[in-house]
């Protein structure tokens, strides 16, 4: 293996091969807002290409239009000596380049046969009628390629997750693939199934494959990949040969942003451990993520929760809401055991909690600024069942206020708003629940950088006005300008606990990747 | 007055909006005005009086299951079972009356076994959360068969003259259903502008999700609204049976298809949380005027059905491209 890297690395930089794809200066915008900057890669026959970045540094953008999904608003592809543009994900996947996405996208209620097949011609006779036994041939005969007895017949619900990626590759292969982009394939798999995968790879090297490799996890990167590209605020940083860096050199390059722009916090003088937490969680564990979480929130303070996206976090806080069931531990309020089923326990507990996507889980589009604020508290507005107006109106006033909402009014609709404002009227429904807990899920995701501001203040004076805070995020910036203290959470539990004066990018990233103290 | 002048000259976008707002509002209400006028026009003896009342009193029936119609689909749903649940109550009622029941009570049994159906959709939709679509389907044919069971298959004749009066007396020269309309639009319009409850329902048509992670009791408000459908199918059931003297075990048979047409027709989106009691309202006189005026017109049954049917996907289409 180190033999035959070497021996690529030898062409790569003797110049004799040539990229079989190269991507240069590429450009791409959502709604305005620039999540590539002249982005470039080089992907070589053979080799597996660690793609690396923290959460939002463009990984899966850049991914999106190696394959087709999204057309660079400027820049040039090449692929095997031609410029390209895809017009569409089936072009890219005609002319070789497949996709293993983390999120398996196989039809459960068809045969494995027909998934590997699945948008490719079906073989047919004369009257236009499908073949099964060809069909059925053809996936058997590429189930064989990789090494997997799985029977092309089965229900591709019957299978367990591993083997469903094992049909994943096989689909993949059955385009002729020349470039494999496998998003953290390794996510939901056991170490057994890993080790499986990985034979696979090194097959497909030896078949000529380039393989761009997304994983969170450094010890991975360094057994099977031969150059790394590390990605960071949508702009390249760097790229090499794997032999020639460390995991910490990695960290420094994937973190390496300056955090002068943001907020800073004056942390709170405030002495955890001496007061009673108003929210202490003791082993708690959900059905599938979350293993044996115990933390301590206290008044006053904010608590940031650091994390890789699938460590748990989101899941932690939707335990504590009683929005998934509680599997074993406790959670305690001002001292005293709780029983949260549901968001209206958790409600009823003073827990409030602007939960990850706003506009899934967070807004009512049909209805207005005012009433999106009021909804979780209308009942206080009743008199003799009728809802007063006027006490409603002075309230969303008072919010909009508070928060600096801009609207053009209380009555404007609530999808009218930019993200910003729209986090802030939902932050501004949990506040009149007069809370005790603030859980907050990436508050200022898809919020510009003034707004972001904006909100870390308000946290902030919330937090000084005694509310309790625990806020995932996953921008460390935000993160170490914000919290109190930081919990760092790798596979479902907490794996550090940094006092902010000595958390640093790097300390979070690594104990986030995985690493041990 | 002047405060609007203000008011518009200090928020013009939202002014602008509320104008937008007026206008989508009024959309279908011009297409029942161009409608009245063309009847107006064609149809002999359309402008008088007796058969204006004669229109609202023939459309109050499907005014009344439009209503709880509306607030089923304002929550993302649908309920096909009104019509059966008509027949049901209305032969129960009748029955219960003819036995010696006291009048007012048997009304009150009728409404409330149609309030106990809907009841019944609402638990299947929001607790084990099937398709209101299937739930109510199945409602609709075994409500259905419990009508006939219980009827014995015959229309029953109607005895007691305050079920007469109800569906066919007139106060102060005004039909009696027309006033039982008129009172369920004017409560329905307070409850869903003015209670926490109708401010629930669009909360839970517009985004589910986010209703319950903001702490509404999602599942008891939609047991309620299935249960207020329900409730209105009775009240229609026990008008039906003083319109027509008698109770039929047929009757309603696909009315659920009317209320859904002027729900649709009043601008509510089968999406959720989008629409107005005063829509619907619009929606029912449109298709009452069009009916009318075709008897008038003297067209054939099987030709009005055809011409009811394309007005009521224009109408929506017309609606959808002003949009």
């Amino acid at each position: 293996m180190v033999h035959e890297t070497n021996a690529l690395e030898a062409r790569v930089q003797s110049g004799h091969e040539a990229p079989v794809m190269r991507m240069e200066e590429v450009n791409k915008s959502f709604s305005g807002v620039q999540v590539l900057h002249d982005m470039q890669i080089e992907l070589y026959k053979g080799e597996v290409h660690a793609l690396m970045g923290e959460n939002g540094a463009g990984k899966s953008t850049l991914m999106k239009i190696m394959a087709g999904v999204h057309r660079p608003d400027s820049g040039t592809i090449r692929y095997k000596g031609q410029e390209v543009s895809w017009h569409n994900p089936m072009e890219a996947r005609d002319r070789g380049i497949s996709v293993i996405h983390q999120e398996i996208s196989l039809s459960p209620n068809l045969s494995i046969g027909e998934n590997i097949l699945m948008g490719t011609k079906l073989p047919k006779n004369r009257f236009g009628l499908v073949q099964w036994a060809r069909i059925y041939d053809r996936a058997a005969h590429i189930l064989q390629s990789i090494g997997s007895t799985l029977n092309p017949k089965a229900y591709v619900s019957t299978l367990s997750i591993a083997e469903q990626q094992m049909v994943e590759i096989a689909r993949a292969l059955s385009f002729h693939s020349e470039v494999l982009i496998m998003d953290e394939p390794t996510a939901s798999l056991t170490d057994k199934e890993i080790e499986k995968l990985f034979a696979i790879i090194a097959d497909l090297k030896q078949r000529g494959v380039a393989i761009v490799y997304i994983s969170h996890r450094m010890d991975e990167i360094f057994r099977i990949s031969d150059r790394f590209t590390v990605l960071r605020d949508g702009r390249w940083v760097d790229s090499g040969p794997v032999e020639e860096t460390n995991p910490d050199h990695l960290v420094k390059l994937m973190v390496g942003r300056e955090i002068k722009d943001l907020f800073q916090r004056t942390p709170s003088s405030q002495t955890a451990g001496t007061k009673t937490p108003v929210l202490e969680l003791q082993n708690v564990s959900d059905k599938r993520t979350v293993k044996g979480v115990s933390l301590k929130l206290y008044p006053g303070e904010i608590v940031g929760l650091a994390g890789l996206v699938g460590a748990g976090r989101t899941e932690l806080v939707r335990t504590i809401f009683g929005m998934s069931g509680l599997h074993g531990g406790e959670i305690l309020m001002d001292g005293y055991p709780v029983q949260i089923v549901s968001p209206s326990d958790a409600i009823k507990h003073g827990i409030a909690h602007v939960p990850e996507s706003r506009k899934e889980q967070g807004l009512f589009p049909n209805l207005s600024v005012k009433e999106n604020m009021l909804m979780a508290q209308l009942h206080a507005y009743r008199s003799g069942g009728k809802l007063q107006a006027s006490r409603m109106n002075e309230e969303a006033e008072g919010y909009i206020r508070k928060l600096g909402v801009k609207t053009a009014s209380k009555e404007q609709n609530v999808m009218g708003l930019s993200g910003g404002n729209q986090q802030k009227v939902v932050i501004a429904r949990w506040l009149s629940i007069g809370p005790k807990v603030l859980l907050l899920d990436e508050p200022t995701r898809g919020v510009d950088i003034g707004a972001k501001t904006e909100i870390h203040k308000i946290i902030s004076k919330l937090a000084e006005e005694g509310l309790a805070v625990l806020m995932i995020s996953s921008e460390l910036p935000e993160i170490l300008g914000v919290s109190d203290r930081i919990l760092v959470m790798h596979e479902g539990k907490i794996t550090a606990e940094l006092p902010r004066q000595e958390a640093t990018q790097e300390t979070i990233m690594y104990y986030a990747t995985g690493g041990r103290p | 007055m002047q405060t609007d002048i203000q008011a518009a000259a200090g928020h013009a976008p939202m002014n602008r909006q509320r104008l937008l707002h007026l206008f989508n509002q009024l959309g279908m209400l011009i297409i029942l005005m161009l409608l009245i006028a063309a009847m107006a026009v064609f149809a002999p003896n359309f402008m008088e009086v007796t058969n204006m009342l004669n229109i609202l009193k023939q459309a109050s029936i499907t005014a009344i299951l439009a209503a709880g119609m509306t607030i089923v689909i304002l929550t993302g749903g649908i309920d096909l079972s009104v019509g059966s649940t008509l027949a049901l109550s209305g032969v129960l009622s009748v029955m219960m009356s003819n036995a010696g029941v006291h009048p007012v009570i048997a009304m009150l049994a009728g409404a409330a076994v149609g309030c106990a159906a809907g009841s019944i959709n609402g638990y299947l939709t929001a607790v084990p959360k099937l398709p209101s679509f299937v739930v109510t389907l199945g409602s609709m044919t075994y409500l259905r068969g419990l009508a006939f069971v219980v009827s014995g298959g015959y229309p029953i004749a109607l005895e007691n003259s305050l079920f007469k009066f109800v569906g066919s007396g007139d106060i102060l020269g005004i039909p009696t259903p027309i006033y039982i309309m008129a009172i369920v639009y004017v409560v329905m319009f307070y409850v869903l502008k003015y209670t926490m409850f109708g401010r629930h329902i669009y909360a839970i048509g517009g985004n589910e999700e986010a209703a319950r992670l903001t702490g509404i009791k999602v599942e008891r408000s939609l047991i309620k609204v299935y249960a207020i459908s329900g409730l209105l199918a009775g009240i229609a059931g026990v008008v039906m049976t003083g319109r027509l003297f008698s109770a039929q075990p047929t009757g309603g048979t696909g009315y659920e298809l009317d209320a859904i047409a002027a729900v649709v027709l009043g601008g509510t989106s089968f999406v959720g949380g989008f629409g107005r009691i005063q829509g619907t309202i619009i929606g029912v006189l449109v298709i009452g005027v069009l009916t009318n005026g075709l008897v008038l017109l003297n067209v054939d049954f099987y030709w009005q059905m055809i011409v009811k049917g394309g007005v009521i996907v224009a109408a929506v289409l017309l609606d959808r491209i002003r949009r």
